[in-house]
C-alpha cells in the first residue's frame, strides 16, 4: 500500500482578496490618474500591440480593487480602453470569473465536473452550503461572508475535490475536512 | 464586379457550371445560377461570422459540410446543395433553432417576411422532437426604433455585426454563453445611432422589431413598389409598403451604387405625409373672393390664361421629379428653389453614404435644370411676374413679398396657407403617387414609382404640367412620364442618352456626373 | 513521475523528474539542473536547424491534436516582415487534465526557456503565456520565473547576451474552456470573447493580431529542451510502438483509481499495465468499467478496449478512442455512466461559446435527455433523439466542442447500452458498494 500522499506544494496566498470591500458602496473609479490600479494597467499596455488586449487583465485589477465588475466599472473600462460599455459588458457575460454581482468575503469555487463528481464533489459542495451557512449555490451568507458556487473544472482532478477560496486553491477536499478548512478564515 | 485581372474559377454548383472570380464564396457563386443556398447569418453588407450552421453544403472530396459563405470556390468543385446530406444538416439546424423559439408566429409582426418560417415550412421537419422546458427571456426595448424579443432570436448576430463594423457604434452585444446567450446592449446606451434601425431589416426573423411598424400589418397584407426615400439627396432604394393605400413602411432596397443595403432612421420613418388628409382633391379657380371646385379642363385653361404671355417666376419644390422641373423650365422665366436643412449622419462603415443636410429628393435635379437655390425663396419674384407655386408649401414666405406678383398659379398637393389669393389651384399627386426620376448628390439619376393611389382627382405633376403646357401652346401633351425624360434627355445635354429602361431600378449617373468617372459599387462587407 | 507519489519504476521520467522539487522552481535551482542551457545552444543555432531538430524528433503536440511539432514551427514565414508570435497554450482546461498545472508550478523556468527556444525557432519577439484564471498557484511561479528570468537576462531586449529580443508575458484567462481552442484563446488574447475563428486563415498566416502565430502547448513547448540538448535520435528513440509517436508522453490521472496522478511514460507503452500496475489499479473492493483516455472530449473505452491499448496517438484511436490532452479519467463499477454523461454534457453545455446553432442547443438539449434519463423519466425514444443530435453536432460546427459533447454520449450508447435502458425501464441505477476486485 502506498503512503498517503505528502502534498508537497500549495500556494498560501499572502491575502485573500477582500471580495466584501466596497462591493456595496457607491462607484469610486478605479483607474483615476496616479492611482496605483492604473498605473499596474500603464505597465501593461506595452505589452501588446492592441490597447484592447489589456481588456481581461484591466477587468482583473477591477474586481480585485471593487470585489466585483458592476457596470460602472465596465464603463470605466470601457472609456479607458476606448470601447463601448456594451462590448465590454458582452466580453464581461463570456468569463464565469468576472463576478456581475457583490459576492461574499470568501468566494468558495468547488469543482463538480464529471472526475469530482464521480469522486464524492458534490458532498464536499453541500458540506461547504451547510458550514457556511450560505444554504443555496451562489447565494451569500447572512453575514457576508461566504457565496459557495460549484464550478467546471478546475484542472486539478487527480485531487478530487479541489477548492478555490477566493485566490486560495486547495487539494484534496472531503466533506470532513470542510470546518477545519473554513476555521482558519477570519 | 471582379477586377478585370482576377484569375476566373469554374466549379459545378447543383449540376449547373459556374464561372466565378478567385476569391468568391460558394454561396455567392450559387446565386449567379440561380440556387439559393439557405442562411441566416450571412449577409451580403456584413462581415462573414459563419456561425448559423444552416448554409452547409456537401463539397465532392471534402471530409465535412463546408459553410458556403465562408468557404471560397475552387478550380473544378463539385457542390451539392439539395442532396441528403446537406438537407438533414439543414434540418437538423432548423429543429435546433426551433427548440427554444415560442413558435408564436400568429403573434409574431415578422410573420410572413421570417426566413425562419419560410425555410421551416421549406425543408424542416414536420414536428419537434423537444420535450423539455423553454428558455424564457423578456422582451426589451432597444431603444430608437428597436425592440428586441429575446425568445425568438437566433444569435445570427446581424444586429451585432452592423453596428460593430458599419455604424461604428458597438452598441449590442452577444451577452453570456452556451444557450443561455442572447443578444444584449449597455443600460442607459440606446439604439439611437442614426442608422441604427438597419437591424431590423438584417434581423431574418422577429427578434429585432420596429416600433414604428409593430402590429400595423401583416406582411401578407403589404403592397410593395420600387421607389427612392424623397428625404434627403442621397437617394436611397427602397420599396415602399402599403396597406390599403396607406404608406406603412419604407426599407431599403439594395443598390450597391448609392446605400448598399441600408437607409437611416430618419428617412425610414419620415413616411406619414405622404398619407395626409389635408389635401386639395379638386382643381379649384377664382371666383371674386373665393376658390371654387371645378373641372380640370376649364383649371387648365384659366391656367394657361394666367401664365401666357407674362414673366412667369416659378417657386419649385425640390421634391419635384425632374419630369416635373423640365415641363416647369419650359414655362418659366425664372425659377427658385429652396431646401430643408439638417445635420448629416454618415454610415461610417460604408463609403459615401449619410442621411444628408439637404432634405429634399431632387436638389439636384432641381439645379441641373436651371432652378436656382436660394434662402429667400421670392428674392427674385419681380413686381408684375405671375408667381407659379409648384409642389413649395411656402411656409414663413411673407405675403407682402407675394403681393409683388399680379397673379398666382399653385401646382401642388396642399394648398399653401399663404396661397389663399391664387388665381388657380391644380392638385397634383404627391411623391409617393407619382412616378418619375430624381437625381441624387452625385448625380445619380434613380427612377421612383407609383405607390399608392392619389386622393379625388389629383393628378401626376408631369401630366397636369404637360396639358398646362399644351393649353399655353407650347407643346403638346404627354401620356408617360417616360415621354416626359425622352424629351428632357434630347433636350438637355447632361440627361442625354439616359431613358427608362436603360435607368432601370439602379439609375444611371447624368452625363456631368458620369465625366467625374463612374462611382464604383460601395465596398459591400468590407469594415 | 507519479507526482504527488514516488516515481514508478517504470515510468520514464523526463519532463516530470523535479515535480515536488521545490528548489526546481527557483532559477539557481533550474540552472543547477540544467536549465537555460538548451535556450543558450538554440541562440547558437539558425533557427531553421532548430525546426529541423524538433521536426526529426517525431514531436508532436501534446494538447490533443498531435500535430507534427516541426512542422507547425516551419509554417512560420521568416523574414516577412511582420511581427510573428507565440502563444503558449498554458488554458489547461479538458476535464480530466492537469499535467500542464504540475508542469508550470514545479518547473516554471523549463516553460520559460522552452517558450524563447519556440519564439526565436519561429522568428517571434514576443511569447504569451495564457494560463487559465483558476490556476493561481501555476500563475503565481510563471510570473516569478518570468521575473527572475528577465532580471537575469536570459530574456528581454538581449535575451542572453545575443541582441535577440525575448519576450514572455503570462497572460491570465478568466474562466472559459474554450479558450483552449486555439483560435478562442487567441480572440481573447486581443481582448474579445473567446469565440472560435473560422479557419482557414490558419494562425501562421493571421493568428493573434492578424498576425502569423504559433501556438504550442505547455508541454510540447518544455519537451523541445531535452530535445535540443539530446538530439533527435534520442527522442525518436523513446518509442515502443510505431515511429509515428515518439518520445515521453505525461498522463493525468484521475477519477476511480488508486494512486491519482501524473505519470510520465514513453510512447506505446501498455494501458492495461499503465492502469493496474503503474497508477495502482481499482481502488479496494471495486472494478473498473470504463476509462476516458483523453479527457472528456474523446470516446469512452470499454475495458476490453482499454486494455488492448498501446498508449500512442495511434494506439488509443485503434481502440476506439483518441490520446487527445492525456487526461485519463477511471470510472468504476460504483458509477452510473449515464450520470457520468450526463454530467460530461452538462459541462459542455456550461462551456459553449454560443457561436454555433449545433453547440448553442445541442448541448443543452443533450444535457436536458441525459439528466432527464438519470433521473428515471427517459424514454425509448430518448436514445435515438440523442444519437440523432449527436450526428446533428458532429463535423458541422467552426469548432470541436459540439463534437466532444456528442462524442461521450455516442460511446456511452454505443458501450454501455444497457445502463441507460435500465433506466428507462425504471430499474434504477444501483451502485455497486462491493465487489471482489
Amino acid at each position: 500500500m502506498t503512503p498517503p500522499p505528502e502534498i508537497l506544494g500549495g500556494l498560501e496566498s499572502p491575502e485573500y482578496a477582500s471580495h466584501d470591500r466596497a462591493a456595496h458602496a457607491p462607484y469610486a473609479p478605479v483607474f483615476v490618474a496616479g492611482s496605483a490600479a492604473r498605473r499596474e494597467l500603464d505597465e501593461l499596455m506595452p505589452r501588446y500591440p492592441h490597447k484592447m488586449a489589456t481588456l481581461l487583465p484591466a477587468l482583473w485589477i477591477l474586481q480585485r480593487e471593487r470585489g466585483w465588475v458592476s457596470e460602472e466599472g465596465m464603463a470605466e473600462v470601457a472609456a479607458l480602453l476606448d470601447l463601448t460599455p456594451a462590448y465590454v459588458k458582452g466580453v464581461v457575460t463570456f468569463y464565469t470569473m468576472y463576478h456581475q454581482h457583490p459576492v461574499g468575503k470568501y468566494f468558495v469555487q468547488v469543482c463538480t465536473t464529471s472526475p469530482c463528481a464521480i469522486s464524492g464533489a458534490e458532498e464536499v459542495a453541500k458540506a461547504f452550503l451547510r458550514h457556511t451557512k450560505a444554504g443555496e449555490l451562489g447565494v451569500t451568507s447572512a453575514d457576508g461572508r461566504f457565496t459557495v458556487i460549484e464550478v467546471e473544472c478546475l484542472g486539478a482532478c487527480g485531487f478530487a475535490t479541489p477548492v478555490m477560496i477566493n485566490e486560495e486553491f486547495i487539494e484534496s477536499v472531503t466533506p470532513e475536512k470542510v470546518p477545519q478548512l473554513l476555521s482558519r478564515l477570519a | 464586379m471582379p477586377p478585370a485581372e482576377a484569375k476566373m474559377i469554374t466549379l459545378t454548383i447543383e449540376g449547373r457550371q459556374v464561372t466565378v472570380a478567385e476569391g468568391t464564396t460558394i454561396l455567392e457563386a450559387a446565386k449567379q445560377v440561380g440556387v439559393l443556398i439557405p442562411h441566416y447569418c450571412y449577409h451580403p453588407g456584413l462581415p462573414v461570422a459563419g456561425v448559423c450552421r444552416m448554409c452547409l453544403v456537401d463539397v465532392e472530396k471534402a471530409p465535412k459540410l463546408a459553410p458556403s459563405c465562408a468557404t471560397t470556390v475552387a478550380e473544378g468543385q463539385v457542390v451539392h446543395v439539395h442532396n441528403e446530406k446537406s438537407l438533414e444538416a439543414r434540418k437538423g439546424v432548423l429543429e435546433m433553432l426551433l427548440i427554444n423559439h415560442p413558435l408564436d408566429c400568429p403573434i409574431c409582426d415578422q410573420s410572413g417576411e421570417c426566413e425562419l418560417q419560410d425555410y421551416t415550412f421549406q425543408e424542416g421537419r414536420e414536428d419537434s422532437r423537444y420535450r423539455e422546458p423553454k428558455r424564457f427571456n423578456p422582451a426589451e426595448d432597444f431603444g430608437g426604433d428597436v425592440v428586441y424579443v429575446p425568445n425568438r432570436c437566433i444569435l445570427c448576430t446581424r444586429c451585432v455585426r452592423f453596428m460593430d463594423d458599419l455604424a461604428h457604434d458597438p452598441a449590442l452585444n452577444v451577452s453570456e454563453r452556451g444557450d443561455r446567450a442572447l443578444i444584449g446592449k449597455f443600460e442607459g446606451h440606446d439604439l439611437t445611432h442614426p442608422w441604427a434601425a438597419n437591424v431590423v431589416d438584417l434581423c431574418p426573423v422577429g427578434a429585432l422589431l420596429s416600433k414604428d411598424f409593430l402590429n400595423k400589418a401583416r406582411a401578407w397584407e403589404l403592397d410593395r413598389t420600387a421607389s427612392i426615400c424623397p428625404n434627403c439627396t442621397q437617394g436611397c432604394n427602397v420599396t415602399m409598403e402599403t396597406r390599403e393605400n396607406q404608406v406603412v413602411r419604407m426599407r431599403p432596397r439594395p443598390n450597391e451604387f448609392v446605400n448598399s443595403f441600408f437607409m437611416c432612421d430618419w428617412g425610414r420613418l419620415n413616411y406619414r405625409w405622404m398619407n395626409e388628409k389635408s389635401r386639395v382633391e379638386v382643381p379649384m379657380v377664382r371666383q371674386g373672393t373665393v376658390l371654387a371646385e371645378t373641372s380640370w379642363e376649364r383649371a387648365i385653361a384659366a391656367a394657361a390664361a394666367t401664365l401666357k404671355g407674362k414673366n412667369v417666376f416659378v417657386a419649385a419644390s425640390p421634391m419635384l421629379s425632374n419630369e416635373s422641373l423640365f415641363l416647369l423650365t419650359q414655362l418659366m422665366q425664372t425659377g427658385a428653389f429652396r431646401v430643408a436643412e439638417g445635420d448629416e449622419a454618415p454610415l461610417p462603415g460604408i463609403e459615401d453614404l449619410a442621411l444628408r443636410r439637404e432634405r429634399a429628393a431632387n436638389v439636384h435635379g432641381a439645379e441641373a435644370l436651371g432652378f436656382t437655390r436660394t434662402s429667400d425663396l421670392l428674392g427674385g419674384l419681380k413686381q408684375g411676374d405671375v408667381l407659379l407655386i409648384a409642389g413649395e408649401d411656402m411656409e414663413e414666405v411673407d405675403a407682402t413679398v407675394m403681393a409683388r406678383a399680379s397673379a398666382v398659379v399653385v401646382i401642388s398637393s396642399v394648398l399653401p396657407a399663404t396661397a389663399t389669393n391664387a388665381a388657380v389651384v391644380l392638385p397634383i399627386a404627391n411623391f409617393a403617387e407619382e412616378e418619375g426620376t430624381v437625381t441624387n448628390l452625385r448625380g445619380r439619376v434613380q427612377r421612383f414609382t407609383q405607390a399608392r393611389q392619389a386622393p379625388g382627382e389629383t393628378r401626376p405633376s408631369w401630366l397636369v404640367l404637360g396639358d398646362l403646357l399644351g393649353a399655353m401652346g407650347k407643346q403638346s401633351s404627354f401620356f408617360l412620364p417616360s415621354d416626359v425624360f425622352a424629351q428632357l434627355a434630347a433636350s438637355n445635354g447632361a440627361f442625354a442618352g439616359l431613358n427608362y429602361d436603360t435607368i432601370g431600378f439602379k439609375g444611371l449617373p447624368l452625363a456631368t456626373a458620369k465625366a467625374t468617372g463612374p462611382k464604383a459599387p460601395l465596398a459591400m462587407g468590407a469594415a | 513521475m507519479g507526482y504527488p507519489y514516488q516515481p514508478h519504476h517504470r515510468e520514464t521520467t523526463v519532463l516530470s523528474q523535479y515535480f515536488g522539487v521545490a528548489e526546481a522552481r527557483t532559477l539557481d535551482g533550474w540552472k543547477k539542473r540544467g536549465g537555460y542551457q538548451a535556450l543558450e545552444k538554440a541562440l547558437g543555432m539558425a533557427p531553421a536547424d532548430i525546426v529541423n531538430v524538433v521536426k526529426e524528433s517525431g514531436l508532436r503536440g501534446r494538447g490533443g491534436a498531435g500535430f507534427p511539432t516541426g512542422m507547425k514551427w516551419s509554417f512560420m514565414k521568416q523574414g516577412d516582415g511582420k511581427p510573428h508570435y507565440l502563444c503558449c497554450n498554458a488554458d489547461e482546461s479538458e476535464p480530466g487534465t492537469f499535467k500542464d498545472r504540475e508542469l508550470m508550478r514545479w518547473t516554471p523556468h523549463a516553460l520559460v526557456e522552452g517558450c524563447a527556444i519556440a519564439a526565436y525557432a519561429i522568428g517571434a519577439e514576443t511569447a504569451y503565456v495564457y494560463i487559465r484564471g483558476e490556476f493561481t498557484e501555476p500563475l503565481h511561479w510563471m510570473n516569478e520565473a518570468i521575473k527572475e528570468a528577465y532580471a537575469a537576462g536570459l530574456i528581454g531586449k538581449n535575451a542572453m547576451g545575443t541582441g535577440k529580443r525575448i519576450d514572455v508575458h503570462v497572460h491570465k484567462g478568466a474562466g472559459a474552456y474554450i479558450c483552449g481552442e486555439e483560435t478562442a484563446l487567441m480572440e481573447s488574447l486581443e481582448g474579445r470573447r473567446g469565440n472560435p475563428r473560422i479557419k482557414p486563415p490558419f494562425p501562421a498566416v493571421s493568428g493573434v493580431f492578424g498576425m502569423p502565430t504559433t501556438i504550442n502547448n505547455v508541454e510540447t513547448l518544455i519537451a523541445a529542451i531535452p530535445i535540443l540538448m539530446n538530439g533527435a535520435d534520442w527522442y525518436k528513440k523513446m518509442s515502443l510502438s510505431n515511429p509515428k509517436s515518439t518520445g515521453t508522453k505525461l498522463y493525468s490521472v484521475c477519477g476511480n483509481i488508486a494512486r491519482p496522478g501524473t505519470y510520465e511514460v514513453v510512447m506505446g507503452f501498455p494501458f492495461r499495465d499503465f492502469l493496474y500496475d503503474v497508477c495502482g489499479g481499482p481502488l479496494p473492493s471495486k472494478k473498473f468499467k470504463a476509462v476516458i483516455p483523453g479527457g472528456v472530449s474523446v470516446p469512452i473505452q470499454s475495458m476490453e478496449e482499454a486494455d488492448a491499448t498501446l498508449m500512442d496517438y495511434e494506439g488509443f484511436v485503434a481502440q476506439g478512442s483518441m490520446l487527445g490532452s492525456g487526461g485519463v479519467i477511471v470510472i468504476d463499477n460504483a458509477q452510473s455512466m449515464v450520470a457520468v454523461i450526463a454530467r460530461i454534457a452538462r459541462f459542455f453545455a456550461h462551456e459553449s461559446c454560443a457561436q454555433c446553432t449545433q453547440c448553442r442547443e445541442g448541448t443543452a438539449w443533450t444535457t436536458k435527455i441525459m439528466e432527464r434519463i438519470r433521473d428515471g423519466h427517459g424514454t425509448t425514444e430518448d436514445l435515438d433523439t440523442l444519437l440523432d443530435i449527436a450526428e446533428q453536432m458532429t463535423g458541422k460546427t467552426i469548432c470541436v466542442l459540439s463534437d466532444s459533447c456528442a462524442t461521450p454520449v455516442v460511446s456511452g450508447i454505443k458501450k454501455f447500452r444497457s445502463e441507460f435502458e435500465e433506466l428507462i425501464q425504471g430499474r434504477r441505477f444501483h451502485p455497486v458498494v462491493s465487489a471482489v476486485a
